[in-house]
């Protein structure tokens, strides 16, 4: 490439404690040009760019700006040099308006006042400088994420960034949202802002980036153009064929029950009809862009939250509706998308983390049976391999996959025999993914039935026996797995999507 | 490494692993050693007693709280129910002249009443308990008021008997005691109690894991109802009548004890033993001054700084385990 680099890291490395995170990687961010981090979680990435934006020192190598070797002690010394981050947890106060947002900090003042007309025509400048044209008096909290994004990234070219940040921008938008932002990065990159690229979504390298740093395992792998096939990239991610990445393995001979039986199944504006059958020692996948459903509908089965109209039947057991217990009771078991939020009491052990699905049902007169409950844990924990100090150890303490492990701990030890997944895999390393694989392995293979959400289509693809696909609230259609492609399941995933906002519109 | 050595080391280990968990604990002991030596009257039969009787009504109150602050809420309500508890037992006795068991009963489930609609308004109306408790408060004082026409009323003979004394011991301190191992069984031992761990840790993980988590929050402060009820029995039987402004305040008294025994705000962490000393650490705070004679003006400076500095030690302890 030509030309000076805005910022290079040159053969930089970081170690927490005795775990080397980075071992002399080195990537350079170019003038307008996009530089795409490619990695599996845990590779480094987040490190990588905390290095960049000063939240983390190197503790070997050396950080150029403009050619010249800097120490960012803080992340004001990098922001002062012209490097802005867009995390995926966004820095804005929901309440205040998006000229406040926008003018953080720098509040303009008169006569010891805040100066509105001349705040407000600074945020609007800094609008028009990504060609956002919204209300400047709205609340941020008021708009969708997308536009919050856009927002913080129109925060930092007005805090004259020339190097953008850009960790994971598209986690949590629709495929038009991301259109929208994947333009206002083209605009960028002619006006030569560099920018680093983060993301897990494969297709979108070749749309934005330019070059693909590989890492794996906190190491530099190789640097290559990001019209790579991706194939090719997912080998130089992974280090090894994808069919080892995803072990599938259909070992149950029983008969093939239905044990979850969905019929019907309505929520007004969000979901719209869905039918299915899951049966004994089956993995059916349930794929779909975001905002699609698929997690609605898990939560509805899992009686999270109501349903309008429809009916589940688990076993043979109508299940009513919105009774998380009665589900459980039937041998439901729900892995929730979010397992900080919504599956673990961070605080508490992993004993007890495991044990909350059973507490009740192994009492005896309402008093718990604390040595069942243990040495329940106990067996389930070494069984899933949870890699742990004992069972007492806080569950906050954990790895991301190891919580994750805990969280189906919860189901195994209740003896579901229906699991309802929701990113069963998101946030964990490559070793534990494999070890949760092959949990769902077990799992079917012992006559269970799977039922998982996932937004890795290759997941989807290697892990499932049928795939469902979602698509703007109802079925779109079914694919066997072994004739399901990634431009297969993406087609009937898009197919719906804008008829069905002309009809709600 | 000898065994000896490494079990001495063991050991080490353990005390200060003890010491850092019990702060409160460690606290309370030097505060009475430093009293036993400013004041030879701190460490005498009857001023040990008189402690004893003056932590048994903010015990039993904090008892009550320490389930809600695990379970994540607040309870505003409790001197307020505790003196509405007494209010009612003291007029069924009186002045509709039933029987007294009947009386201390009906105090006991008033308060348990008033403690479980607090808790239907969190639960069910979702409101925060902050607001909940904070209406239960006034309600209760109010209830309190018309009941008794702002004057005090006679308890029945079996309520005026929890604060008499059986040979030398003090009822309360038996009540305190009793109701002491009754809370800290439910909260160790049951079912409901884990409940309100996980609950107050974390209330949507606790849901999706199938827990009640509406029951369990009407329970809860159904308990701290109960256990303001009992303290109100324990406050009217002591003076042989209800009076209508017993218990202002209390409920802060109440807080603190529960904070300072290490209790989180934030849900999730609390202990009964630690409830206990932090009333212990209170009472003795008051009595120690009371000797000295400090003015109780000045008692209320050193109780605020007192509680701002075992909760800041506390919140250091837990950044340091932490990280």
């Amino acid at each position: 490439m030509n030309g000076q680099p805005i910022l290079t890291l040159d053969k930089i490395s970081k170690s927490f404690g005795p775990v080397q995170v980075i071992d002399e990687v080195t990537v350079s961010v170019h003038p307008g040009k996009v530089q795409v981090l490619l990695g599996e979680n845990g590779a480094g990435k987040s490190t990588l760019i905390k290095m960049m934006a000063g939240v983390y020192q190197p503790d070997g190598g050396r950080i150029l700006l403009d050619g010249e070797p800097v120490k960012f002690r803080d992340t004001n010394a990098s922001e002062a040099a012209g490097i802005a981050t867009i995390h995926q947890e966004l820095n804005l106060v929901p309440t205040m308006s998006v000229a406040e947002n926008i003018m953080m900090g720098r509040f303009l003042k008169r006569f010891g006042m805040v100066d509105r007309p001349a705040l407000r025509k600074q945020a609007r400048a800094a609008l028009d400088l990504i060609g956002l044209d919204i209300d400047l008096d709205q609340p941020v909290g008021e708009l969708g994420i997308a536009r919050q994004q856009l927002v913080e990234i129109a925060k930092a070219l007005s805090l004259d960034a020339r190097m953008l940040i850009l960790d994971e921008p598209t986690a949590a938008l629709t495929r038009r949202e991301i259109a929208a932002l994947f333009s206002v990065v083209h605009d960028l990159r002619e006006r030569g802002v560099g920018m680093v690229f983060i993301s897990h979504h494969l297709d979108e390298i070749a749309e934005v980036g330019d070059s693909v740093s590989v890492l794996r395992d906190g190491k530099f792998v190789a640097e290559v153009p990001a019209d790579t096939a991706e194939p090719e990239l997912v080998r130089l991610m992974v280090g090894r064929d994808i069919s080892q990445q995803f072990p599938r393995r259909r070992e149950y001979t029983g008969p093939s029950e239905p044990l979850l039986h969905v019929e019907g199944l309505s929520i007004k504006g969000l979901v719209n009809n869905m039918s299915f059958t899951v049966h004994a020692g089956e993995v059916v996948g349930l794929a779909g862009l975001v905002g699609a459903g698929r997690t609605e509908v898990v939560r509805a089965v899992a009686g999270v939250d109501p349903y309008d109209s429809g009916s589940v039947i688990i076993r043979g057991r109508r299940i009513p509706r919105h009774n998380i217990g009665a589900g459980i009771k039937a041998g439901l078991g729900h892995v929730p998308e979010d397992r900080k939020v919504q599956g673990l009491v961070l605080d508490a052990s992993v004993n007890e983390n495991i044990g909350y699905a059973t507490l009740a049902s192994t009492a005896k007169g309402g008093l718990v049976d604390f040595k069942g409950q243990r040495d329940k844990a106990q067996d389930v924990a070494g069984k899933l391999r949870i890699r742990m100090s004992g069972l007492d150890q806080t569950v906050r303490s954990l790895s991301g996959g190891n919580q994750q492990k805990a969280v189906f701990g919860r189901w195994i030890a209740a003896g579901a025999k229906v699991l309802l997944l929701d990113e069963p895999t998101r946030g964990v390393d490559v070793g534990a993914k494999v070890e949760i694989y092959e949990l769902i392995n077990s799992v079917t293979a012992a006559g269970g039935a799977v039922l998982m959400v996932s937004s890795e289509l290759p997941e989807v693809l290697g892990m499932s026996d049928r795939i469902l696909v979602m698509s703007g609230g109802h079925l779109s259609g079914e694919l066997a797995a072994e004739d399901a492609t990634q431009d297969k399941v993406m087609t009937l995933a898009v197919r719906d999507v804008v008829r069905d906002l002309e009809d709600k519109s | 490494m000898t065994t000896a050595v490494k079990a001495e080391k063991r050991q080490h280990l353990d005390i200060k692993k003890f010491l850092a968990n019990n702060g409160a604990l460690v606290g309370l002991l030097v505060l009475c050693l430093a009293l036993f030596i400013a004041t030879p009257d701190f460490l005498t039969a009857g001023n040990m007693l008189n402690i004893g009787i003056q932590a048994s009504t903010i015990a039993v109150l904090a008892f009550g709280m320490t389930f809600v602050i695990v379970a994540a809420g607040i309870d505003l309500s409790v001197g307020s129910v505790a003196a509405l508890s007494a209010m009612v037992s003291a007029s069924m006795f009186t002045t509709a002249g039933l029987n007294g068991w009947v009386a201390l009963l009906g105090g006991l489930l008033t308060g348990a009443a008033c403690g479980a609609a607090s808790g239907m308004a969190t639960a069910y109306g979702r409101l925060p308990s902050f607001i909940a408790t904070l209406a239960m408060l006034s309600v209760a004082r109010g209830l309190t008021l018309v009941i008794s026409d702002g004057r005090p009323v006679r308890t029945a003979d079996q309520v005026s008997f929890l604060g008499s004394n059986i040979g030398p011991i003090p009822m309360p301190i038996v009540v305190l005691v009793v109701a002491g191992l009754v809370a800290a069984f439910l909260l160790n031992r049951t079912v409901i109690g884990r409940y309100m761990y996980a609950v107050g840790g974390n209330t949507e993980a606790a849901r999706l894991s199938g827990i009640p988590v509406q029951k369990v929050l009407v329970i809860v402060f159904a308990l701290s109802g109960l256990f303001a009820g009992l303290a109100g029995m324990l406050l009217s039987g002591r003076l042989d009548s209800a009076q209508p402004q017993a218990a202002v305040g209390y409920e802060l008294d109440a807080i603190a004890a529960v904070v300072i025994g290490g209790a989180s705000l934030a849900g999730g962490v609390g202990r009964i033993s630690g409830t206990l000393v932090g009333a212990l650490v209170l009472v003795v705070i008051r009595n120690g001054l009371n000797l000295l004679n400090v003015s109780s003006f000045w008692q209320q400076v050193v109780i605020g700084l007192v509680i701002a500095l075992a909760v800041g030690i506390d919140v250091l302890r837990r950044k340091n385990t932490i990280h």
